[in-house]
């Protein structure tokens, strides 16, 4: 198992709590991680094949090359922890496990969309599914994740809030005072910077300064954690310490996944700024399906025929998810109007009897 | 009934509201121990607790944010800023994230948020401090923006803003706090989206919002020492705007001044004058007049200062104009 220079945990063990060790999945549930990531992947390969045919438009961010990275920290909350990130958000949505036809409708512009077509690719969310967004300003999601943790230790509930950034938002003003808020009121959140290297076109050496950049958590006196974002196992071990901290002591962290997106930053991205060899070598050290394929290969979980099923099956999926959108009706032009306010059953005038 | 300041009838609101809906909470700059910087949250620390009244650090964009997110996780967090000039930091979470987050997910978050504080000009802080940003927020749809000029109306609205399930921004003014009138006793709630006569007339009707009502009743006053009569029609509410009001007002004076504090482009008054020349032109004896603040941003000496703002003697001029 990889082991990325992890920072120290400043964590306390207190006894009685839930398990401090991350549990041990069984073969058949590591085997389920396999099978999400190559969903996202085909998801995302379709997406990509239907904004070509100008079928979906707008902006469209593809999460291709960092599918680990989701499905191994979602894999290590409870179903109502809260999860919340920025505009990629098609992978962690699916990892939250919202349905493949939901989100492609909603890349469609379809009524049956997770958003009924109004949110686009950028703004996918289920509450029900305690998926928050899908959040299009660079940074802008980070505060409302500080909010989300604090009205869950507010109710006193246990549940954690995880919130996803890249690393091109992490010298945004509004990150940097979500983490004094969280570590000054502490508060169960987890702020994950997706380090793929490039804030857009414009590569971390150029656009941050201080390295490794979870050493922003040092400034606010929280606990900094690297993982290696191309290993699910990695991700899920790393990312277990930094729930417990949140769940059992109402601590945040903040921590830094290596990954990289193979992908352009969006659809519309010629991607100048990288060479092919780049893309091409990332691939071959660290691509992070093959990488989890083989090891469960040699683990004997899996064997190479139930992983081509694994394949066929994320391809119907997707395939079918992109026939749901394409035959899904168009929200009808009245709904322009609806979901502006919510009701204000709370509401009548009063005023007492003058002299009462 | 009782004869509170402004600033006593929102401390009663707030306490009321947080006494009645525990999700009900306070978070801004110095709202707890320091007693609030305008006194407006002033005994809650004690009353209600550190958990429900929460001093924040100066980080408008962190704790406007931090309420929205706690909004849509279903507490009904009152976000107060110092003064609303510091909202500017904060915009993003305002406007991207109160103001879209219920219509982006296709209606399934409310978002009950009630961002409040001090506003307004004429006081000789400058160009930074002297903001009235109510064109600001109304021009975001989803955003309800409502400007007292009363106590009773102060309580009643900012009540109703706490009850409701959307996101509101209560625009206060400075000069306002230590303004005293009578406010009932107990539970008022007043109707968001409703204007108010505040004084009746038949030539004139002078349309003003927050400070600006109490301008436009004095320029009411020097009108009558010249025979003329003012109708004052305070809007309180300026999204939504309380259009039959208005046009009612227009129908029965046939002309009409707008006061304003805010900088004339795009003010709320252009938008009042397009809906009245749209809907009752004919009603019209003369061009609509508009009184603001001038189109400068705010300087600090006093001479100066005084000549940006609204007036009474602007406003008597201006409606004299309209009757010439």
């Amino acid at each position: 198992m990889a082991s990325s220079g992890a920072k120290k945990v400043k964590s306390k063990e207190k006894p009685g709590k839930s398990p401090a060790v991350l549990p041990t999945l069984t073969p058949s549930e590591r085997v389920d991680l396999l099978r999400k990531m190559v969903l996202i992947r085909r998801f995302e390969q379709k997406a990509a094949q239907a904004f070509m045919q100008a079928k979906i438009k707008g902006f469209c961010h593809l999460y291709i090359g960092q599918e680990a990275l989701a499905v191994g920290s979602i894999s290590t909350l409870n179903r109502t922890d809260a999860v919340i990130t920025a505009y990629r958000d098609h992978g962690h949505a699916l990892a939250r496990g919202m349905t493949s036809r939901e989100c492609m409708a909603e890349l469609f512009g379809k009524i049956t969309g997770c958003s009924r077509g109004k949110g686009g690719s950028m703004h996918f969310f289920n509450k029900e599914k305690h998926f928050h967004g899908g959040h299009g300003i660079v940074g802008g999601q980070t505060p409302l994740a500080a909010g989300i943790a604090f009205a869950q230790k507010y109710n006193g509930t246990g549940e954690v809030t995880v919130c996803y950034l890249g690393d091109g938002a992490v010298n945004q003003g509004a990150f940097h005072e979500s983490l004094n808020l969280a570590a000054l009121w502490k508060l169960p959140v987890i702020y994950v910077i997706e380090n793929n290297e490039y804030a857009m076109g414009t590569h971390q050496s150029r656009s941050s300064a201080g390295y490794p950049l979870v050493k922003r958590a040092d400034g606010y006196d929280m606990a900094g954690i690297t993982a290696n974002g191309n290993d699910v196992d990695d991700v899920r071990e790393k990312m277990w310490d930094a729930v417990q901290l949140a769940r059992t002591e109402s601590l945040p962290s903040l921590v830094e996944v290596k990954t990289y997106r193979y992908r352009g930053h969006s659809m519309s991205d010629p991607g100048n700024y990288r060479t092919k060899e780049e893309i091409a070598e990332r691939k071959k050290e660290s691509e992070p399906i093959s990488l989890f394929k083989e090891r469960l290969f040699k683990e004997k979980a899996l064997t190479e025929k139930q992983y081509e099923e694994i394949e066929k099956e994320a391809v119907a999926e997707a395939e079918d998810s992109i026939a749901f959108a394409e035959s899904s009706p168009e929200p009808e032009v009245a709904t322009v109007f609806e979901d502006i306010f919510a009701p204000e059953d709370q509401i009548a005038e009063f005023r007492p009897p003058i002299g009462s | 009934m009782a004869v509170l300041t402004m600033r006593e009838a929102l401390n009663q609101a707030l306490s009321e509201e947080m006494e009645r809906d525990e999700r009900v909470i306070l978070m801004g700059e110095e709202v707890a121990e320091y007693q609030g910087a305008y006194k407006v949250s002033s005994g809650l620390l004690q009353k209600f607790g550190a958990k429900r009244v929460l001093d924040t650090p100066i980080s408008e964009s962190g704790f406007s944010g931090l309420g929205v997110g706690a909004a849509m996780q279903g507490l009904r967090p009152v976000v107060e800023f110092m003064t609303w000039s510091f909202s500017m930091v904060a915009y993003d979470q305002i406007v991207n994230n109160a103001g879209a987050i219920r219509y982006m997910s296709g209606g399934q978050y409310s978002i009950p948020i009630v961002f409040r504080g001090s506003s307004g000009a004429g006081l000789q802080v400058g160009a930074t401090h002297s903001h009235t940003p109510e064109n600001w927020y109304a021009n975001v749809p989803a955003l309800t923006v409502i400007t007292p000029a009363f106590p009773d109306d102060a309580k009643g609205l900012l009540k109703s803003a706490i009850r409701s399930n959307n996101p509101v921004c209560f625009i206060e003014n400075e000069k306002l706090y230590g303004f005293k009138d009578e406010v009932p006793e107990g539970d008022i709630l007043t109707t968001i989206g409703k204007a108010r006569v505040r004084r009746e007339g038949s030539q004139v009707t002078l349309i003003a919002n927050s400070a600006s009502t109490h301008v436009a009743l004095a320029s009411a006053l020097q009108l009558e020492a010249d025979g003329i009569s003012a109708e004052v029609i305070d809007l309180r509410t300026i999204k939504p705007l309380d259009i039959p009001a208005i046009l009612g007002s227009v129908a029965k004076t046939n002309r009409v001044v707008i006061v304003e504090e805010n900088k004339p482009f795009a003010g709320w008054g252009a938008q009042v004058a397009f809906e009245i020349q749209n809907r009752s032109f004919d009603d019209l004896d003369a061009p609509i007049e508009r009184v603001t603040g001038l189109d400068v941003p705010q300087p600090y000496a006093r001479v100066l200062e005084q000549a940006v703002m609204p007036s009474a003697d602007r406003v008597t001029e201006a409606a004299k104009k309209t009757l010439a």
